[in-house]
């Protein structure tokens, strides 16, 4: 027999690991008016290493869609916006929220969720349960276009 | 293999954008001449070629390809032209089913395909294959994957439009099988669908499954009327 107290331990420790993984996933986030102000991570994004992500085809497919300031890639897409100029259309709260799910601006929008993982249906093995960027990948790009602003 | 491969390379060489239209540049050829040979190739000695039952591919399959995929009252159920070819293997060959995207499946495909050539796509759809489409339109509408995209999005809304060097095409059905060259083979639709489930991440529909079915068909049906090009040809 478990004692009561030992039962609530246990409920306890599963609700924190719970919430452990659930964080680890997804970072909780609040949007208001259109925007995510506040980090989800806490720590500042690095512009370089968010270069990095939007121009690396498997990891941030950035390029497949969009077109911006890299004139060493080629192949750049015609889906959606060029990034040019970014940072001065939009808050670095208002780029942050069309990252982590842009389907919260526009419900019909093309451009992938890149931080929820809820509502995903048929997802590949590989892909289940994981966001496509975690939340300091979120904050290094939200960095680097935040800085691409308009001549 | 290997001269294969080096062959279809320097026929692309020469060719790239006309293949379309010049049979004598689309690699897809080598395979039709493999099914060709299969059409009057009997299994097993006493077994039935397709030739045995048939008579001549150019006569008796003709508009065959065109009309597939079609419902069958007898089974009850939708088949793919792949799983005509299956069934008649089974039930009158005493064969087992072609391994699927193996060389002799497509290469018959492709040759049963070919009689069809500048025939218009004919999906009987709104017969009671219509259920059948209608599965396939939900599919297809459907948002799939890590990246949430629906076919539709890319087929119907974003047609010509570049992701990167790649201009989306309208998602038709009416060259398959197709010879591509970064595949350095042919492939069904099956095989393309492939492509794009993994695009978008999204776990992979088995070949022949319920959820392939219906999305050739209702891809097919939403061809009806352009002229049969299989087997095709792809960069
Ligand atoms: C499959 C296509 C696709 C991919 C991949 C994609 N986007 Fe987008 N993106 C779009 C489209 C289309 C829009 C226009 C808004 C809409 O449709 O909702 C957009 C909008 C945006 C916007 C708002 C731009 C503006 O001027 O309003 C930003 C910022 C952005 N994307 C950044 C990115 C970054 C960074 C990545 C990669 C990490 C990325 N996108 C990947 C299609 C895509
Ligand atoms: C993000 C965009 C995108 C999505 C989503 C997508 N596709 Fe595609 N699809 C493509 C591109 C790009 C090609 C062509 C590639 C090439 O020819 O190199 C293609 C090719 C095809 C073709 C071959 C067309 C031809 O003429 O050869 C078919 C059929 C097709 N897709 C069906 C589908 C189906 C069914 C789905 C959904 C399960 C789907 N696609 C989802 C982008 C997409």
């Amino acid at each position: 027999m478990i004692g009561k107290a030992q039962l609530f331990t246990l409920c306890l420790a599963a609700l924190m690991a719970t919430a452990a993984a659930g964080q680890e996933a997804v970072a909780r986030y609040r949007i208001e008016n259109g925007a995510i102000a506040a980090s989800l991570t806490g720590v500042p994004g690095d512009a370089a290493r968010g270069r990095a992500i939007v121009v690396n085809r498997q990891t941030g497919l950035c390029l497949l869609c969009h077109a911006g300031p890299f004139p060493e890639e080629r192949f750049q897409g015609t889906v959606g916006p060029d990034l040019r100029g970014v940072g001065s259309r939009l808050s670095a709260g208002e780029i942050r929220l069309r990252l982590v799910d842009s389907s919260a601006v526009n419900p019909a929008t093309v451009m992938p969720p890149y931080h929820r993982i809820d509502g995903l249906e048929r997802v590949a093995p590989a892909w289940r349960g994981k966001p496509a960027f975690d939340a300091q990948q979120i904050e290094d790009v939200v960095a680097l276009l935040a800085g691409l602003k308009a001549p | 293999m290997i001269r294969q491969a080096a062959m279809a390379v320097a026929l692309l060489a020469t060719w790239p954008a006309a293949a379309q239209t010049d049979d004598m540049a689309n690699p897809a050829f080598l395979w039709v001449e493999e099914g060709k040979a299969l059409w009057s190739e009997r299994p097993r000695p006493g077994a039935k070629s397709c030739a045995d039952c048939h008579g001549a591919a150019e006569t008796a399959m003709r508009g065959v390809a065109a009309r597939h995929p079609a419902f069958d009252a007898k089974r009850g159920r939708a088949m793919l032209l792949t799983q005509r070819l299956d069934a008649c293997r089974v039930e009158h060959q005493g064969e087992t089913p072609f391994e699927p995207e193996s060389r002799r499946q497509l290469g018959l495909a492709a040759y049963i395909a070919l009689q069809s050539r500048g025939l218009p796509v004919a999906i009987a759809a709104d017969g009671p294959l219509a259920k059948t489409v209608a599965e396939g339109r939900a599919l297809y509408t459907r948002r799939i994957g890590q990246l949430d995209l629906s076919c539709a999005q890319c087929h119907d809304d974003l047609v010509g439009r570049r992701l990167a060097a790649t201009a989306i095409p309208s998602g038709h059905v009416n060259a398959y099988p197709v010879y591509r060259s970064d595949w350095l083979g042919m492939g069904s639709f099956w095989r393309r669908l492939g492509n794009c489930t993994t695009g978008v991440r999204a776990e992979a529909f088995a070949p022949h499954s319920p959820e392939h079915v219906a999305l050739e068909s209702y891809l097919a049906a939403r061809g009806n009327d352009l002229p049969m090009q299989a087997p095709g040809f792809r960069n």
